[in-house]
């Protein structure tokens, strides 16, 4: 056997768009969502009112504190804990942006999600970059028992981003309120689609295939074994679907960070049943 | 007319020749190289023998990609376009297609065999499984051994990794073992650390060329992989059994 080089193959398909396609994907979601967070303003809408409902940006939900007297920011009363303390970052470079306490775990769950690792160790580390097509020499390969070894912990970004799940469908109920008056709007769609392609991701996670039924070896053999049989049926379906989910979550997530920043912005108006 | 380029060697030299065949409608790229070895080449080594997916006998690499020559049609390429046939990059060439794939025979004699609890058996003396626990471990007797997989993994191909990796094929082979629900043996410290779970990272190339279209990565390895995890690395798991002690665990396998 010979080793081969990085890239080296005798395939004659274009082997190297999927890759690139996924290195495109990725780094314009890495771009977009790191330059939204930084901004700290023009994550919540809800047409200048300060009662209950408005659109609320999922890069930046929860927000645990909120700094007031900021465009396009929440009331208040919104904040999990309260105003923008005097410790916390506040500064020209780095403002004072709640995205940035949340969002390691949507990036830690994402990150060590085995699809994701998949789409980047070929995109990105080229281990390999497709099939039959040379890796990228290393001289002593661990894998996964590396510095690596770390993906290991998957299941506890999953146990956050389900708490995230719910955070979110109360948004998306928050969505559908505007000054305490129940009505539609574009946004408040946006912001539904966003949980539900979210949770088909989440609940197709292979770590909570494991945690619901695949750590069983018998799904016959008591009776909670026979409902847990059923929900791994079920977590066995969406994960099927885990790479589609995967994507269409990441573009919804974006699109709905897009969609409120515009709308808070005054770049575009939300048709919606309040007239506001 | 239609061009094709085989290659012919040892695994010390060897080189790509040549051939120019006619072929019919629905010939599959093996028939075109029985036609090349009966009407140009008598001597060329070929490895096959069902004809028909299901000996795993007839692995090679065309235009590249690792296949099973029997069910590849030759329709699958254009007309002008020169098919070329390797043999597979991962195993040492015995002559011309043909590999020794002998190593993997020898990964699958470490896997301590399955083990049933005789005390399981019903009044008849039959060891007895309800379907749905048989489905999920029938995915993966499938296998038809054509080591596509074990080729085309990069922890065997690129990295060489055979001392500490048995691959994909054995992995579903682990899998369908501890999955059982009538084996009692306890592989997982094996699975870590002889067989490599760890050195596998999840690029799905052996699912992707599997012609039983094995969901190796996602229903085998992955699983391994989250087995491994709950003896090993989760800390909550770890503090629990230090706890109640593994003895009592023991007596209540989930
Ligand atoms: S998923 Fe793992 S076993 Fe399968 S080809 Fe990739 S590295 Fe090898
Ligand atoms: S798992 Fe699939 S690719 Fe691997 S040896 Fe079996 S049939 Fe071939
Ligand atoms: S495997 Fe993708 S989210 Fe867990
Ligand atoms: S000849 Fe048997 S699988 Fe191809």
């Amino acid at each position: 056997m010979s080793k081969s080089s990085f890239a080296e193959t005798f395939r004659t398909d274009r082997w190297w768009l999927e890759p690139l396609l996924v290195l495109i994907g990725l780094s314009a979601f890495i771009i977009y969502s790191t330059w939204s967070a930084w901004q700290g303003q023009y994550y919540w809408w809800s047409g200048g009112s300060e009662g209950f409902g408005g659109y609320l940006s999922p890069f930046y939900s929860p927000p645990l504190f909120i700094k007031e007297g900021i465009p396009g920011t929440p009331p208040i009363w919104h904040a999990w804990f309260g105003p923008w303390p005097d410790w916390l970052y506040d500064f020209k470079y780095l403002p004072a942006s709640p995205a940035w306490l949340i969002l390691i775990f949507p990036l830690s769950f994402r990150f060590t999600c085995y699809y994701y690792r998949k789409a980047y160790y070929r995109a990105f580390t080229g281990a390999p970059p497709a099939c039959a097509v040379g890796a990228i020499p290393r001289n002593n390969y661990k894998g996964e028992t590396g510095l690596l070894v770390i993906q290991n912990l998957h299941r506890y970004t999953m146990y956050f981003a389900i708490v995230i799940i719910f955070i979110l469908t109360y948004d998306a109920m928050l969505s559908f309120f505007n000054d305490g008056r129940f009505g539609v709007g574009v946004g408040s769609i946006v912001l539904l689609i966003n949980p539900i392609l979210l949770g088909a991701y989440t609940f197709g996670c292979h770590s909570f295939r494991h945690l619901v039924g695949g750590s069983i070896n018998c799904f016959s053999c008591s009776k909670s074994s026979r409902v847990r049989y059923k929900g791994w049926r079920f977590v066995s379906f969406l994960n099927g679907k885990h790479q589609m989910f995967a994507w269409l979550s990441l573009f919804w997530v974006g699109f709905s960070d897009v969609y409120v920043r515009l709308v808070s912005m005054g770049f575009i108006t939300d048709l919606n049943t309040w007239g506001v | 007319m239609r061009y094709f380029k085989l290659f012919r060697g040892n695994n010390s030299e060897g080189e790509m020749k040549d051939y120019r065949i006619e072929v019919e409608k629905g010939m599959v790229v093996l028939d075109a190289i029985l036609r090349i070895q009966a009407e140009q080449e008598n001597d060329l080594a070929v490895r096959w023998n069902c004809k028909a997916g299901k000996c795993g006998s007839c692995s090679v690499e065309i235009n590249g990609k690792p296949k099973l020559s029997c069910m590849t049609r030759m329709n699958e390429y254009d007309n002008d376009e020169t098919i070329s046939i390797r043999p597979l990059k991962t195993f040492p060439v015995m002559r011309d297609l043909v590999t020794d794939v002998s190593w993997n025979f020898i990964q699958n004699k470490k896997i301590a065999p399955f083990k049933p609890d005789p005390s399981q058996k019903d009044k008849n003396g039959n060891y007895r499984m309800t379907q749905e626990d048989v489905d999920r471990i029938q995915e993966f007797r499938k296998c038809i051994e054509c080591y596509l997989c074990q080729n085309v993994c990069h922890v065997l191909r690129d990295h060489d990794k055979r001392n500490k990796f048995i691959g994909p094929r054995f992995l579903i082979c682990l899998a369908s073992l501890e999955m059982h629900p009538l084996d009692t043996t306890d592989r997982i410290p094996d699975i870590k650390n002889d067989f490599g779970t760890g050195m596998c990272n999840i690029t799905k190339c052996c699912t992707d060329v599997c012609p039983e279209h094995i969901q190796l990565t996602d229903n085998g390895i992955i699983p391994l992989k989250e087995r491994v995890v709950d003896r090993y690395y989760d800390p909550l798991k770890w503090i629990w059994r230090k706890l109640v002690g593994e003895k009592i665990l023991r007596l209540f396998p989930s």
